[in-house]
């Protein structure tokens, strides 16, 4: 007589309508292509996912997020900053800011780093066919930003009169310098502003909201109602954005900022990232500024 | 449902079956508290006497069975600039949990619906929980216990076989094949027309009994109504910050994930360790800005995170009212009563 319990594989019980079991904590594996120096503070990394057939298949959208790996080191949060066409070849934007980012800054081309994800939601760029756009960011925000002004690039002729706006403390700050121009040329109007400007500085002065009101005095308010805006920064920053283009019947729910939180796992089972009574894993990072408005100290 | 009734003896020849072939966990006596008072645990078991089919709470939940508190999630070996990670979700034998009580049940189905039914389901979890034989077994309500309040007073699902206590013998509702086919190795028979009505006057013999009460009437907006209050701020002073109520709760989840590297580094294991959202540095971002840096702002969202967020995604609270935090806080704090102090607006022990 056998009384042994029976053995359920959970990996064989295929979860068929989401997500599969067997793959969590599976890591692409990728290699640091190049390493380009920013700022003072920050590099964008090209990292690509060395299987070519995985790299086909990293499909991400913008605004999502993914966790990047450093075996020995732990695993964080970043922002992908390439287009999405590029897929698993992507560029990370980062500041050397703790511990692993530290060691990231030390790290030399050929390196290889592990990729999860993507995580996360993203910016609903089909829903903003046809109407304005203002993508607006303070400081390091422009890391995320770089993702939908890429698709914004890529698909022009979809989208009607479409402003950067880019704030940051001093012109040393300044990020992504050398693609103002193609930027330009693809007629979307940016617009820069520094805090504490230096002594070659020829642009506006002030904080960012400045610009804004620059706009608020050129555009009509039909504009703003066909308008979308895509606000990454400190929460601060946006916090005041996001009031400012509400006064001009901006809905909330076209308002679209980026969370940043503590995160372990990406995958809403840590909890580190909580916000309200949500996770910003899950949930975020995007959330519409009327969400963020109804979570308890989102910002 | 199936039921069957069984004389009280023959749970012992249930369990040698059991344990003759596989792990069995129960509750077990491990010892007396400050004031002599028994403590509880649940341990491996190779004994039906151990087994203290009485006990009126374990001090640790059975979270440790399905959710260790440090568990290798991979392991890399590093070469240079090259690496290898190999995933292990730890898959181990079935085991069988011998007197699980409702609460505890319905944590487990509560620690589901994140770890196994959201997104991304978590194998480490799901292995353990998927081959775990669950025993249930009835309860009398403790001083501290408010799983009435929660609706967690009974399991309706989630184990194989649950045990009722009905006088001169057992009932048992039998939710799994497994179950019944061990049942049938067995003397069991049908319950009869009498055998219902002891079982239903059991049940509401319990219900007499608790002490302990929360009302959850629309505590879900209280809570947010209620989330610059000045309680927060007081129930904050008194907390130490010291996670044991994470560590003792039944459904507290949250982790950290921590790399552990060989002398030589040619190896590193990724570890998670079970958490405390009390713990000061639980919502520290790189750069060092902490987004809950007071303990009344840490204290407040653990009760926010039971109460109200769990709530709003799967309509049931996170908590169970086991009333095992109460019972272990070093600072006496109770969820009953910080509850009550949220919804009269102060604190009620008058401090």
């Amino acid at each position: 007589m056998d009384n042994k319990l029976p053995f359920n594989d959970v990996i064989d019980q295929r979860h068929h309508r989401r997500s599969d079991l067997s793959s969590f904590e599976y890591t692409h594996k990728a290699e640091i292509t190049s390493i380009h120096k920013l700022t003072e503070q920050e590099n964008l990394y090209r990292i690509q996912i060395i299987d070519p057939a995985e790299r086909e298949r990293f499909e991400f959208r913008p605004g999502q997020f993914l966790m990047l790996e450093l075996p020995g080191i732990g695993d964080a949060p970043f922002s992908i900053s390439s287009p999405p066409s590029r897929k698993g070849d992507v560029e990370l934007c980062i500041r050397k800011v703790g511990g692993l980012t530290s060691f990231l800054s030390r790290v030399e081309r050929g390196t290889h780093v592990g990729i999860r994800g993507p995580f996360g939601t993203s910016f609903p760029m089909e829903k903003m066919y046809g109407q304005n756009i203002m993508l607006i960011a303070g400081g390091l925000g422009l890391a995320p930003l770089r993702t939908p002004i890429s698709y914004v690039q890529e698909n022009r002729s979809r989208f009607n009169n479409v402003d950067i706006i880019y704030g940051t403390k001093d012109p040393l700050q300044l990020l992504f310098t050398y693609q103002y121009d193609m930027w330009r040329a693809d007629d979307m109007r940016l617009s820069i502003i520094v805090e504490k400007p230096d002594a070659s500085w020829q642009g506006r002065t002030g904080m960012i909201t400045r610009v804004i009101e620059e706009i608020f005095e050129e555009r009509d308010d039909a504009f703003f109602r066909n308008t979308y805006a895509i606000v990454c920064g400190p929460p601060i920053m946006f916090k005041f954005v996001c009031s400012m283009l509400n006064q001009k019947d901006l809905p909330m729910q076209k308002m679209f900022v980026s969370l940043e939180r503590r995160m372990h796992c990406g995958m809403g089972k840590c909890c580190r990232c909580n916000v309200g009574s949500t996770y910003t894993c899950l949930s975020g990072p995007v959330f519409d500024y009327w969400t963020v408005m109804n979570l308890k100290e989102a910002i | 449902m199936i039921f069957r009734v069984i004389e009280k003896a023959e749970l012992r020849s249930l369990f040698t079956m059991l344990s003759a072939a596989n792990r069995v966990i129960g509750p077990v006596g491990v010892g007396l508290d400050r004031s002599g008072r028994q403590l509880y645990g649940f341990e491996e078991v190779h004994d039906f006497d151990r087994v203290a089919l009485d006990y009126t709470m374990t001090s640790l939940s059975a979270k440790k069975y399905f959710l260790p508190y440090r568990e290798i999630m991979a392991t890399f070996t590093m070469d240079n600039k090259d690496w290898q990670k190999r995933i292990d979700y730890n898959i181990d034998a079935p085991f069988v949990f011998f007197g699980m009580h409702a609460c505890d049940i319905n944590a487990l189905n509560r620690l589901d619906k994140v770890l196994m039914g959201s997104v991304y389901p978590m194998p480490y979890y799901a292995a353990k929980r998927k081959n775990a034989f669950i025993i249930g077994i009835g309860c009398e309500p403790q001083p501290n216990c408010f799983c009435r309040s929660m609706g967690t007073d009974t399991a309706l699902h989630g184990f194989d076989m649950f045990i009722t206590d009905i006088g001169d013998r057992y009932f048992i509702e039998i939710q799994s094949d497994t179950a019944f086919n061990f049942l049938k190795k067995i003397r069991t028979g049908e319950p009869v027309e009498a055998d219902h009505l002891s079982f239903m006057k059991t049940g509401a013999g319990k219900n007499e009994k608790f002490a302990a009460s929360v009302d959850t009437t629309d505590l879900t907006k209280i809570l947010d109504m209620e989330f610059q209050s000045e309680v927060w701020k007081q129930w904050g002073d008194k907390c130490l910050g010291c996670g044991t109520c994470a560590n003792v709760c039944p459904t507290c989840y949250c982790y950290s994930v921590e790399e552990e590297v060989s002398i030589d580094l040619t190896a590193a294991a990724k570890v998670k360790k079970l958490y405390s959202c009390n713990l000061i540095d639980f919502a520290v971002v790189a750069g060092g800005h902490n987004f809950r840096p007071e303990r009344h702002s840490r204290l407040k969202y653990r009760y926010y995170h039971k109460h109200r967020g769990f709530v709003e995604a799967y309509e049931e609270s996170l908590c169970v009212g086991c009333g095992r935090c109460g019972e272990a806080c070093l600072a006496d704090i109770t969820v009953p009563e910080v509850i009550a102090s949220v919804r009269e607006g102060r604190k009620t022990d008058g401090q």
